[in-house]
């Protein structure tokens, strides 16, 4: 993962190096002690509950528990096939916050950090970062909040519509705006955030070949096609690859927050499917199984966007 | 760039783009920062706003004429609003400590390339991060620990964060090699190294990764609804969601009246808003300072 391991023995899982001999092998067995408690945690809370994925192959009652309940086969998993209403409505509400998500959120930063990038005074340019960088630290329940506050009845915009009489404009709680509101609240939050990441590649951009280009006659706008664009090409993939392994979950704690205004017909999906089925109605293995096949898919899609990455001779999140 | 027009700084790189273009970027980035502060202001505005004038704006006011406190003071003088303080406060405090030292000696202990289970234990931190475990199933594991209603429930699950533990595993693997070595060669064992080398210098890193811990501490919500049944236990952020955003009414069990009228509603909201608020904004100019260093960026970038 070149994302996370450039330094990691990558290359030399037997050769250790030079001065790392037997003798030092067993000096550093004491590190591994202190690896202890942290590793225990991870084991603890990431590793130990996708034992508990069982449930989805059992009539699991919670008065019963894990241990006692009987087992079901497959019959769980029938809710993906069989045309279920609620199941189908969380789908397809899913794969249309995808898309929307993909061609509205994704290029944002890109465009926002192209446009900080071009500020020639680097006073400007930090304080906007400065500004542009808080929302990503605010929950969401602080955002949904402010969205609330801002547009609701009462809210600043219909304060000032209301005193220009200009009538109101209702957006909280319209089922026909909520996925429209969604994308708005992540582009608020998390855009300014997004730009962190694509200023530091368009930073280590070598100046010499807009100077070249510029020689050869190219124009602001082709040296933006051909030197800057290509520059930010093999982290806008990886980006990509990390949010595709994602796919399927397109903000729980967002939606979770805002659904008993909208109603489920517009705001459920596959995250609050499996909460509303397993914690709230009870459906345990139903709920589980749901949840099972959305990870599996995760990790098929990160895996195989890779692959596909690294045919296009791109270095993806992990390199052969 | 070879001929720059004239009236325009020269700088090295990309040919400036022509007036018009730069003053609409300039524009776009400007209401872009607007966009973010305004409801910022607003709503500090509406908390500090008296009845009166809120009421007569039907809602929100953009600058408080009369500056009261009344709001404040009603949701922190006892009732549910102080006590899911403290709960933030605690939570956030002991959780951030406890991450600290458990991601602390985990990337140390990941620090040396070769040493005894290094690889294994590499990859099971890294593969946790591919996959998130699922509601129901943390929400079973929980229960069959009986963390349920318990504030471990807050803490224990998000102690340790890969991604927090690869930036400070490759801030460790930074630091000169041949001075741990010569640490070693005289006598020094590894809990030494850590505490006299390596933790000294590496306080910038160790820095920021506390502060981001402290501010999902602060910021989570989730797992307290999940785990959290007694509201006298809840933490801010679950107060938040159930008085502002599903818009439950506040009522004297909430915030302490004294006999009095409770200052309006929208001021109430806003004033526990900017009180969920205010802590990220006070460690935001140091989480800036050090981004700024590129800090984070250096360690995402391996």
């Amino acid at each position: 993962m070149s994302l996370l391991t450039q330094r990691s023995p990558r290359s030399d899982p037997g050769a250790a190096p030079p001065h790392d001999g037997k003798r030092g092998g067993r000096r550093d067995r004491s590190l591994l002690w202190f690896a202890l408690p942290g590793v225990l945690i991870v084991l603890l809370f990431h590793y130990v509950p996708l034992l508990g994925h069982v449930i989805a192959f059992q009539n699991y009652q919670p008065f019963i528990g894990i241990w006692h309940s009987t087992w079901a086969g497959l019959d769980n998993f029938a809710v993906l096939f069989n045309g279920d209403e609620d199941f189908l409505r969380a789908l397809v509400n899913t794969l249309q916050l995808l898309v929307i998500q993909v061609v509205f959120v994704f290029p944002a930063p890109i465009l926002l950090a192209l446009a900080i990038n071009s500020l020639i005074s680097e006073r400007v340019k930090m304080i906007v970062q400065n500004v542009l960088y808080l929302p990503h630290f605010l929950s969401w329940v602080v955002v949904v909040a402010i969205f609330q506050q801002m547009l609701s009845n009462g809210g600043l915009v219909n304060v000032f519509l209301r005193a220009h009489d200009l009538g109101t404009w209702n957006i909280i709680g319209n089922p026909d705006l909520f996925q429209a509101l969604l994308t708005s609240q992540v582009i608020w939050k998390d855009t300014g955030w997004g730009t962190i990441l694509f200023l530091a590649a368009l930073s280590r951009v070598d100046t010499q070949l807009y100077e070249s280009a510029a020689v050869d006659g190219a124009g602001r706008w082709r040296q933006t096609w051909h030197v800057t664009l290509p520059a930010l090409r093999s982290l806008v993939v990886l980006l990509l690859i990390l949010r595709l392994g994602d796919a399927l979950s397109v903000g729980f704690e967002q939606i979770i927050l805002q659904q008993p205004g909208v109603g489920l017909e517009s705001s459920e999906v596959l995250d609050t499917y499996v909460y509303n089925q397993g914690l709230l109605a009870g459906d345990w293995g139903v709920s589980a199984a749901v949840g099972l096949v959305k990870g599996l898919i995760g990790v098929v899609l990160v895996l195989g966007a890779n692959k596909v990455a690294h045919f296009f001779g791109e270095e993806g999140i992990y390199r052969r | 760039m070879t001929t720059p027009t004239s009236d325009l700084v020269v700088i090295p790189g990309q040919t400036p783009a022509s007036l018009p273009w730069r003053a609409a970027k300039s524009v776009l980035l400007l209401v872009c920062c607007l966009l973010v502060a305004v409801p910022f202001f607003s709503i500090a505005a509406t908390s500090l706003a008296d009845t009166k004038q809120v009421n007569e704006a039907g809602g929100f006011v953009l600058w408080p004429e009369r500056p009261t406190l009344e709001a404040y003071r009603a949701i922190l003088e006892g009732g549910l609003v102080s006590q899911a303080l403290l709960v933030s406060v605690g939570v956030t405090v002991v959780g951030t400590a406890l991450a600290l030292v458990s991601s602390v000696t985990l990337a140390y202990g990941l620090s040396r390339p070769g040493s005894l289970g290094h690889r294994p234990v590499l990859m099971i931190l890294l593969f946790s991060l591919l996959f998130t475990p699922g509601v129901i199933p943390s929400y079973l594991l929980i229960k069959e620990l009986g963390l349920i209603n318990s504030y471990w429930s807050l803490i224990l699950p998000t102690m340790v964060n890969a991604f927090n533990v690869i930036v400070l595993r490759s801030f460790f693997m930074s630091i000169p090699r041949d001075l741990v070595d010569a640490a070693r060669i005289d006598g020094a064992r590894a809990g030494q190294i850590l505490r006299s080398i390596v933790i000294p210098l590496s306080k910038a890193a160790i820095a920021v990764v506390g502060l981001f811990y402290a501010v999902s501490y602060w910021n989570a919500f989730f797992n307290a609804m999940l785990y959290m049944n007694e509201s006298a236990k809840w933490p801010m952020q679950l107060v938040l969601r159930t008085y502002v955003v599903n818009n439950a009414a506040i009522g004297a069990g909430e915030a302490a009246a004294s006999g009095a009228a409770l200052p309006p509603s929208q001021a109430l909201q806003a004033a526990i808003l900017v009180l969920s608020v205010v802590p990220i904004v006070v460690v935001y100019p140091f989480l800036q300072r050090h981004l700024r260093k590129g800090v984070m960026i250096g360690a995402v970038k391996g």
